[in-house]
């Protein structure tokens, strides 16, 4: 397994939205390739013939009936948020657009 | 944003370039509650006011599959002709965004529960085109935002935003074609006829009032060119949330124009996302991301698979309403017209009134003759569609029953809808209010007659000599004297019956 | 008066208030009085709810005043992880990201508590989103094991088995990913389940990964874990992945212990390397004790398991990665740098990057990593293969057995600060546990004596199949009683008295 650099760690946390400080990027560099370099053991089962387990439960079709069930009331809902308006959630400038 | 794109013209392109397009068309259900809660989908209602803990993602919330929603996106693979899913599963589609609660979406991926399908669309002179259907998937809405500080409202030069997410969790359901070839110059077209046929297919299934203007139904198109004679697809550009049939086919031709003159030019297209302005018809680029998305797709572990039992699909195939196509065709059979004049009636957007006014008693061919005609031509001038109109289906199927029953010959009966459509009541208190009524009185009538034949001696001779075409001209003269309000048959009947003529 | 009251089993403290011979606001305050006395030193509690606790005990004595019929727990104090939603009460699964947040609504699990007129307490600490095997990576400091306050009270639930070891409480709730319910119960000298996968909902339970998370019951004897199992557990529509199926009768398997004629597995692959010596001597005379109890011993061999570990730590931080995406500082907890300089995106991300711990961190960039195009099948993909293994690894040796044990956890408690940034060694903790998680089927931890070299609790693993969660308390519910014989007194009265 290649190990795993700064800039993909760097790309990592941009993916999953941390700003993470430069030694930290150094910091996680090292441990998530002493990780995975041992984790990878997995990949001996690769080409063995098994269908993937995604799930413990062999159940299928849980589904409920088309009900209306009762909202929490806006206050509710709100009564977690940092900052709001208008009975909205209020957030800074939102930069992309899709 | 402000920079002109060079365009070619639309036939300069087509002569060099030959089109591929994709369509993805997001459709938002109409069921009573969200895909993956119980709160209601009710439009119109104070923010965040239909939101719980499962659509909001707070923090241990779980999601349980709305059953509607399934049997929907059932009904909807088997109108397209799609094969249905035995095994299929949602997956998570990881990426940040604030009108997102959970920061990701849950979806499907690779495993769909329609595919495999088709939907054939006709043009504008009756052609039919096959557009294939490479998948429809089940997923949710985001919530909505509204950006404030901004000088128009939009995005740019926002100071906040703000997020109901009474619309987050509302059941998508997600219509990808495969690639459209083969469709020429008339690929705009078909984008358009196809969008408006998908369109008649959900409203005919009952799932979605599919109303583009209320963004229950969304389409993207994708496009690319390929240098005519060559089979390798180009680059192609995304145009987000294209929202009505005509931008359909504007969003479609303008990238056309776009690709080939970058492509002519020796430029290259990047693979991006564009937005459509209607107000110019015009594309411009999205936002440059500094990486490629990297969506991380894993099955959903909160929800188990959903496995449609091939008894459930029978009974949902067997359930389901005549599609459109086929409703069409029978009715063009049951009315007796030509194609070309149910392709005109389908065109002018009668087909709905028509039947309706059938529905409510008339005839056929009158409820053809009258909104095919009176009723298009106003419609025309006031640029409304015939639907918008001020008169229903019933009042229209009445003054044809007025004018069976001898009421109202055509020429009052035109006058009626007039009074109707100017808001003066309903066709019976028009008649009252303008006195519109024929003359019956066969005393009064046959007076009138009796006068037109002493004022036109000559051609009253005619008449007498066997020329019972020239009738027309003292019909016409009684008309006139009776203010239109006269059975014209009958008027024509009283004077070859004074002149001792009978007809044939 | 206290001091008796707190040494009662749940059991005892249900029977005293059924008969009017403890009042259950009585019970409540001896507990929160034994709160105020040692949790300073112990901190097994993130938030003691006094007043609502004192309140659900008034109503329980009212109730058995009016003459109405009481549930097996009703009046027993509980102590929460703080992992579960509860309306009114901070909920903030050990992380500064939700310091403060007041949950609007009760997890499925805590709503089945308060019916079953259980006090709930107050909240216990945890490692930052259950993400530890050592309760240090609590965003509000460490947890002390009442055996010795400078070690581990195991995670990530320490502070659930550090408050039953404690006398703090008698009853807890524990939330079990990888084996945070059992190897906290083997570090402290308690009782902790893990019920099959499904058997408790999910439903208001802070998810960490939501195909191996698991509630379940801990407590000081096999019996009162087997009463909060059945109050906990059952079919919960809001929760897809709830079994649709009765509980299967585990108060009946606890009060009826046995395992005369039971065939016994010992699976090959939980020894070795790693494995401390007086837990493997503890462990062995276990089995002796089960042979003398008369049930036959099977050797059993599932390859798989040396998997085991790899495979959790691409699931679990793979799912991670995607549930904690949530918390970006829109809608709850923290925010931090919305000063007008910067854009929801850029907020987000220095909220996550304040308010998470480093082990979270490292799982959600190890999921990241694990889930990103041209590596999700040689990681994620192959993962999910050994997850079929190990359930095959199970299925065959459930052929031939009727449940297995092994030690289950390969050390007694560490030292706090010992693994602390030695993320691999740290893992090796639920070397045992995990294999139980990836296959969905139940398992509980018990205590079967002390590790002669230190002194300190080693715990029994009994696992069995899917859906049986009830052998593991007819099997348990005998090594009990038999230890117990043995030693003269339950294991938890050699503890140190705080
Ligand atoms: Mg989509
Ligand atoms: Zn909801």
């Amino acid at each position: 397994m290649p190990g795993i650099t700064r800039e993909e760690v760097a790309h990592l946390a941009r993916l999953a939205r941390l700003e993470l400080k430069p030694e930290e990027l150094d910091h996680f560099a090292g441990q998530l390739d002493d990780i995975i370099g041992a984790v990878a053991r997995v990949s001996e089962v690769a080409d063995q013939d098994v269908p993937p387990t995604s799930h413990p439960l062999p159940l299928t079709n849980v589904m409920r009936a088309d009900e209306v069930r009762p909202s929490l009331t806006p206050e509710q809902a709100l009564s977690g948020a940092p900052a709001q308006e208008q009975q909205r959630f209020k957030v800074p400038q939102i930069l992309g657009e899709d | 944003m402000t920079t002109t794109t060079d365009l070619v013209s639309y036939e300069d392109a087509l002569a060099s370039y030959d089109p591929v397009m994709g369509l993805e068309v997001h459709v938002e259900l109409g069921t009573k509650t969200k895909m993956f809660c119980g709160c209601s989908t009710e439009l119109g209602q104070g923010a965040n006011t239909q939101t719980c803990p499962v659509c909001l993602g707070l923090p241990g919330a779980l999601p349980v599959v709305n059953a509607t929603g399934v049997e929907s996106a059932i009904k909807i693979g088997l109108a397209l002709n799609c094969e249905i899913a035995e095994w299929c599963r949602f997956a998570r589609k990881n990426y940040f965004y604030p009108d997102m609660p959970k920061n990701f979406q849950t979806s499907q991926y690779d495993e769909p529960i329609a595919f495999n399908g088709y939907l054939d669309v006709q043009l504008e002179d009756g052609e039919v085109f096959r557009v294939e259907i490479e998948r429809a998937h089940m997923e949710e809405d985001t919530g909505k935002s509204t950006h404030v500080g901004g000088a128009t409202g939009r995005i740019h030069g926002a100071s906040h935003s703000l997020l109901d997410y009474n619309r987050a969790g509302i059941p998508l359901i997600e219509i990808v074609t495969k690639p459209i070839v083969g469709a020429g110059e008339r690929a705009p077209e078909v984008a358009k006829a196809y969008v408006r046929e998908l369109r008649e297919v959900i409203k005919a299934l009952g799932v979605s009032e599919a109303r583009m203007e209320m963004g229950q139904m969304r389409c993207d198109v994708n496009l690319s060119l390929r240098p005519n004679g060559t089979e390798k697809f180009g680059t192609r550009s995304e145009t987000k949330n294209v929202n009505s049939l005509r931008s359909v086919e504007r969003a479609a031709r303008f990238e056309i124009q776009r690709h080939a003159a970058v492509l002519s030019s020796g430029g290259t297209i990047i693979q991006e996302t564009r937005h459509f302005h209607e107000d110019t018809g015009s594309t411009t680029s999205g936002r440059v991301k500094e990486e490629a998305e990297d969506y991380r797709y894993f099955p959903e572990p909160d929800l188990v698979p959903v496995a449609p039992s091939r008894e459930w699909v029978e009974e949902i195939r067997s359930a389901l309403p005549e599609l459109p196509l086929v409703r069409r065709n029978r009715l063009r059979e049951e009315w007796a017209v030509s194609g070309t004049d149910m392709q005109a009636i389908l065109n002018a957007g009668a087909l709905e009134p028509i039947v309706a006014t059938i529905e409510a008693g008339a005839d056929a061919a009158s409820a053809r003759k009258w909104w095919m005609g009176e009723l298009a031509r106003s419609a025309n001038e006031s640029g409304k569609a015939l639907d918008e109109l001020a008169i229903t289906p019933t009042e229209v199927a009445r003054v044809t029953e007025l004018v069976a029953k001898g009421d109202l010959n055509d020429k009052l009966a035109r006058q009626v809808i007039e009074g109707v459509l100017a808001g003066e009541g309903t066709p019976d208190e028009v008649v009252d209010k303008r006195g519109l009524k024929v003359v019956s009185d066969e005393g009064a009538l046959t007076t009138a007659v009796e006068e037109a034949i002493a004022g036109n001696p000559a051609i009253a001779d005619k008449i007498r000599g066997g020329k019972v075409a020239a009738a027309g001209a003292l019909v016409g003269a009684v008309m006139k004297a009776t203010r239109g309000q006269a059975d014209a048959a009958r008027v024509k009947e009283l004077i070859l019956e004074k002149l001792g003529v009978s007809e044939g | 008066m206290t001091d008796a009251i707190i040494k009662l089993t749940a059991a005892e403290i249900a029977a005293k208030i059924a008969s009017g011979e403890l009042t259950a606001v009585q019970v409540t305050e001896a507990h929160l009085a034994r709160i105020e006395a040692v949790d300073e030193k112990v901190h097994a509690f993130l938030h003691v709810d006094r007043e609502g606790a004192l309140a659900q005990a008034r109503a329980v004595d009212e109730k058995r005043e009016r003459g109405e019929k009481l549930g097996p727990l009703a009046g027993v104090p509980l102590a929460l992880k703080d992992i579960f939603t509860t309306v009114g009460i901070p909920t903030t699964v050990g992380s500064k990201i939700l310091e403060g947040w007041i949950p609007p609504y009760d997890a499925t699990l805590t709503k089945r508590l308060k019916d079953a007129d259980v006090v709930i307490l107050g909240k216990t600490n945890m490692d930052e989103f259950a993400m530890g095997s050592s309760t240090e990576n609590s965003a509000y400091g460490p947890t002390g094991n009442p055996w010795d306050l400078t070690r581990i009270p195991g995670g990530s639930g320490g502070g659930s088995s550090a408050s039953l070891a404690s006398f703090q409480a008698p009853l807890a709730i524990g939330t079990d990913t990888g084996g945070s319910i059992r190897q906290p119960a083997a570090v402290t000298g308690t009782v902790g389940v893990k019920p099959t996968y499904g058997a408790v909902s999910r439903y208001g339970m802070v998810a960490f990964s939501s195909s191996l998370d698991q509630g379940g019951p801990c407590a000081r004897t096999v019996l009162d874990a087997a009463l909060l199992h059945e109050v906990i557990a059952g079919h919960d529509p809001m929760d897809s992945t709830s079994i649709d199926a009765p509980v299967p009768p585990v108060v009946e398997a606890a009060r009826n212990g046995s395992v005369a004629g039971m065939r016994v597995g010992v699976v090959k692959q939980f020894r070795g390397e790693g494995y401390q010596a007086g837990v493997v001597q503890r462990f062995d005379e276990s089995v002796e004790l089960l042979r003398e109890l008369g049930a036959e011993i099977v050797e059993l061999d599932c390859p798989s398991f040396d998997l085991a570990l790899a495979a959790y730590y691409l699931i679990a931080p793979s799912e991670c990665s995607s549930n904690l995406a949530r918390f970006d500082g829109l809608r709850y907890g923290l925010r931090t740098g919305d000063d007008g300089s910067h854009s929801a995106e850029e907020v987000t991300s220095l909220t996550r990057e304040a308010g998470f711990g480093p082990e979270v961190k490292r799982r959600i960039m190890l999921g990241t990593y694990a889930l990103s195009s041209g590596y999700y099948d040689a990681y994620y993909g192959s993962a999910q293969k050994v997850r079929t293994l190990i359930t095959r690894d199970f299925e065959k040796s459930f052929e031939k057995v009727d449940v297995i044990v092994s030690p289950t956890t390969p050390t007694t408690a560490f030292p706090i600060g010992e693994r602390a940034d030695d993320p691999m060694a740290m893992y090796l903790a639920d070397l045992c546990t995990i294999p139980t998680n990836l296959a969905g089927n139940a398992a509980m931890s018990l205590p079967c004596g002390l590790a002669p070299e230190d002194g300190l609790p080693v715990g029994l693993q009994i696992i069995a199949p899917a859906l049986k969660d009830d052998r593991l308390y007819k099997v348990g519910a005998a090594v009990e009683a038999a230890f117990v014989e043995r030693w003269g007194h339950p294991l938890l009265e050699e503890a140190p008295s705080l």
